[in-house]
């Protein structure tokens, strides 16, 4: 099979590699910044991750379209103007069909512009590729990171609230106030527990996979 | 006055852009290895937090909001340029960093040299928009209170990132598990400091 094939195993590769050994959350350390306050919840972060998802997508689409016609001196002011126009493109939309949402995420839609993921990216993969495969790896990056916040935030609502995507998993009657034996560890929803939850699966990871640990 | 001061301390500690927002989490581990090079880092921010939330707070109530043209004529007073706001904010940082390092360059070289890598950097440190945008959502009602909010953040910013960057170099040594060093601890002790930072909840003057 070609490169250029549709569905060659490249593609296939691109695809797939930043679930594991190339996740961009825990192994390149990239976009921790603006999404982490938003994983309290199933939901939000589930909307977060696919906006993500289509905003590396599309402008690494973009700018592997325009890539030969880009300047190099301007081109961290080029992608920030692309990053920028599909965030408002996002934005718009989350307001206009998932407005509470959208309320919840608040500035974080915003934040996703300065997320490292996406100009790291744009940077490394589509400055020098076909849109094609650029597209595919923006959204197997997209996906890679949005698989992080939906584990993050599973552990922490599921914890947290004793719900997932809102609705109750544990049951009212196992709660202290209505005579039972349960109480929510309310740890889960304070902010450092991401943190920490993201330390853990690091630790997990890296301990299944020598070839990813700290030599210093 | 007194709002200006609670506002202030309220965004070191309470607020605080990193144990609460984890925005600049990027930067944060990337360059947290020696005090060294985070203090400069940090004093960096703090400088283009802020110069850049008060410009942002001018153009987000002058240009910006519902509205906020009636200035020029009675005419606009409808129009509503709110969806332009992250193109703007973007861009007012980006120059406004590059304006800086060649002010910074020009008259203090001595300065230039030991800030000037870092400048460029902070371009694309969320905690620069995040403070422009937290800027928008909570309307503060003076330009006083957006300034004192700028530098606040900023200053929040700094002891996050000296604190852990002393602790990085203390652990240097220790015995950790070698799957958790580096990176999985840096993550772990920036949690700890956030439930740290907690204890300050709730203050007020």
């Amino acid at each position: 099979m070609s490169k250029n094939s549709i569905f060659s195993s490249e593609i296939g590769k691109i695809l797939t590699s930043p679930f594991g050994n190339d996740n961009p959350i825990t192994v390149k350390v990239l976009g921790i910044c603006s999404a982490l306050a938003v994983t309290v919840k199933l939901q939000p972060a589930f909307v977060m991750a696919l906006s993500v998802i289509v905003v590396t997508a599309f402008s690494n689409l973009l700018i592997s379209l325009l890539r030969n016609g880009i300047p190099p001196r301007i081109r961290i002011i080029v992608q920030l103007v692309v990053v920028a126009l599909m965030v408002i493109i996002v934005d718009q939309l989350l307001k206009a069909f998932v407005y509470d949402i959208s309320k919840q995420l608040s500035v974080f839609v915003g934040l996703i512009i300065t997320n490292c993921i996406i100009m790291g990216r744009l940077e490394a993969f589509a400055l020098a590729n076909k849109p094609w495969p650029s597209f595919v790896d923006g959204v197997g990056n997209g996906m890679g990171y949005g698989f992080i916040l939906i584990v993050v935030a599973f552990f922490r609502e599921l914890l947290g609230s004793g719900t997932l995507w809102g609705f109750r998993v544990i049951p009212e009657s196992f709660y202290m106030s209505n005579n039972g034996f349960y109480v929510d560890n309310g740890m889960m929803i304070l902010p450092p527990m991401a943190l920490i939850l993201i330390g853990v699966i690091i630790w997990i990871q890296r301990s299944r996979n020598k070839n990813l640990v700290d030599i210093s | 006055m007194e709002e200006v001061l609670n506002i202030f301390v309220k965004s070191i500690f309470i607020d605080n852009m990193v144990f609460a927002y984890f925005l600049g989490m990027c930067s944060y581990l990337a360059i947290s290895k020696t005090v060294k090079t985070s203090v400069g880092l940090g004093i960096a921010v703090i400088f283009v937090l802020g110069i850049t939330v008060p410009i942002n707070y001018i153009l987000e109530n002058y240009l910006l909001a519902p509205g906020a043209l009636s200035w020029i004529s009675a005419d606009f007073k409808d129009l509503d340029l709110s969806f332009l706001s992250f193109i703007i904010f973007i861009a007012i940082i980006a120059s406004m960093v590059q304006l800086v390092e060649m002010f910074i360059e020009k008259f203090s070289p001595a300065l230039y040299s030991s800030l000037g890598i870092f400048l460029p950097l902070i371009a694309v440190n969320c905690a620069i928009l995040g403070g422009a945008l937290f800027m928008q959502e909570r309307e503060y009602t003076s330009i006083l209170h957006a300034t004192s909010f700028g530098l606040g953040s900023g200053v929040g910013w700094f002891l996050a990132i000296v604190g852990i960057a002393a602790i990085r170099e203390k652990i240097e040594y220790s015995n950790i598990p070698p799957a958790l060093r580096g990176l999985g601890i840096s993550f772990i002790i920036t949690g700890l400091m956030g439930i740290a930072f907690m204890s300050f909840l709730g203050i007020k003057l």
